[in-house]
């Protein structure tokens, strides 16, 4: 049994491609002249690589492996000023639970509606969303949309984004809170 | 002793809506699946928690999949030129 051979064709590629990658940057980096940028430079790169093309995947997902190493990069590139917005947000997190690990009164969870709603139909909570997530330190952001959207392994996003194991699960944990806060604010 | 450790467990919500987010995404020890357990038998505030916070990584991943034709798009000026200039790279081997 041969598996299929996928073929490249870079004549095609804008057509195919183009707005498939631009949106799939433009909702992990939120920056449109990037998100342009990192879709012209996924292209280049892939023709440098064409020769190594072998076929295993599809078209697609060759391409949107170069983008997700881009995407990477520029996650690494704003670490620089990462240890100081952790360390706020951190600070910023006591704020959700007493000392004792209870929930503060002003910020335990209430029902507001997302526990029913259809998901597919409604662009108004999603705009909300996207805002909630906006709003994530840009790490938490890259932690969180590389776990729950890429479904990237754990020790993956600790190298890539050189977290340690254990900041990696404070992350999620605190990103969830934040976000969850959010959405209840906002849509609640 | 015993009944320290367990009030200390039904108390830290913090401790508990960190299990919840661990075990979405990963594996829990023994330990901590006893200790969530015990703490959402008590503790109906954090049950609602991991149910919004299921509803949430679903919405956040139909965000993300939901490809809505015409919503993000690049537009044709900047695919042009693109596209030649993958052509001119193309021509230049």
């Amino acid at each position: 049994m041969s598996a299929e051979s996928y073929q490249l064709n870079p004549h095609q590629w804008v057509n195919a491609h183009a707005d498939y990658l631009y949106a799939f940057a433009i909702r992990r980096i939120n920056n449109e002249e990037l998100s342009k940028d990192l879709v012209q430079e996924t292209f280049l790169a892939a023709l440098e690589k064409a020769a190594k093309f072998e076929g295993k995947s599809s078209e697609r997902t060759w391409l949107t492996a170069i983008l997700k190493n881009k995407i990477i990069d520029v996650y690494r590139k704003k670490s620089s000023g990462l240890s100081k917005e952790v360390k706020q947000a951190e600070h910023e997190q006591q704020d959700f639970f007493e000392a004792d690990g209870h929930w503060r009164a002003e910020y335990r969870p209430l029902e507001f509606g997302i526990e029913h709603i259809d998901p597919l139909i409604n662009k108004e909570f999603n705009t909300i969303l996207q805002m909630c997530m906006e709003k994530l330190p840009a790490l938490w952001m890259a932690v969180f949309s590389m776990k729950h959207i890429d479904g990237e392994e754990t020790t993956v996003i600790c190298t890539e984004l050189k977290v340690s194991a254990s900041n990696f699960w404070v992350i999620i944990h605190r990103a969830k809170l934040n976000l969850r806060a959010c959405l209840q604010k906002n849509w609640g | 002793m015993v009944m320290g450790y367990l009030k200390k467990i039904q108390y830290n919500c913090k401790h508990a809506t960190f299990l919840i987010e661990k075990k979405m995404v990963g594996r829990l020890s023994f330990r901590e699946i006893i200790e969530l357990r015990i703490h959402l038998m008590g503790c109906s505030v954090c049950v609602l928690f991991s149910k919004q916070s299921r509803v949430i990584n679903e919405m956040v991943q139909q965000l993300f999949k939901s490809s809505m034709p015409g919503e993000i798009r690049l537009d044709d000026s900047f695919k042009k030129e693109l596209q030649e200039r993958i052509e001119a790279e193309l021509n230049k081997n």
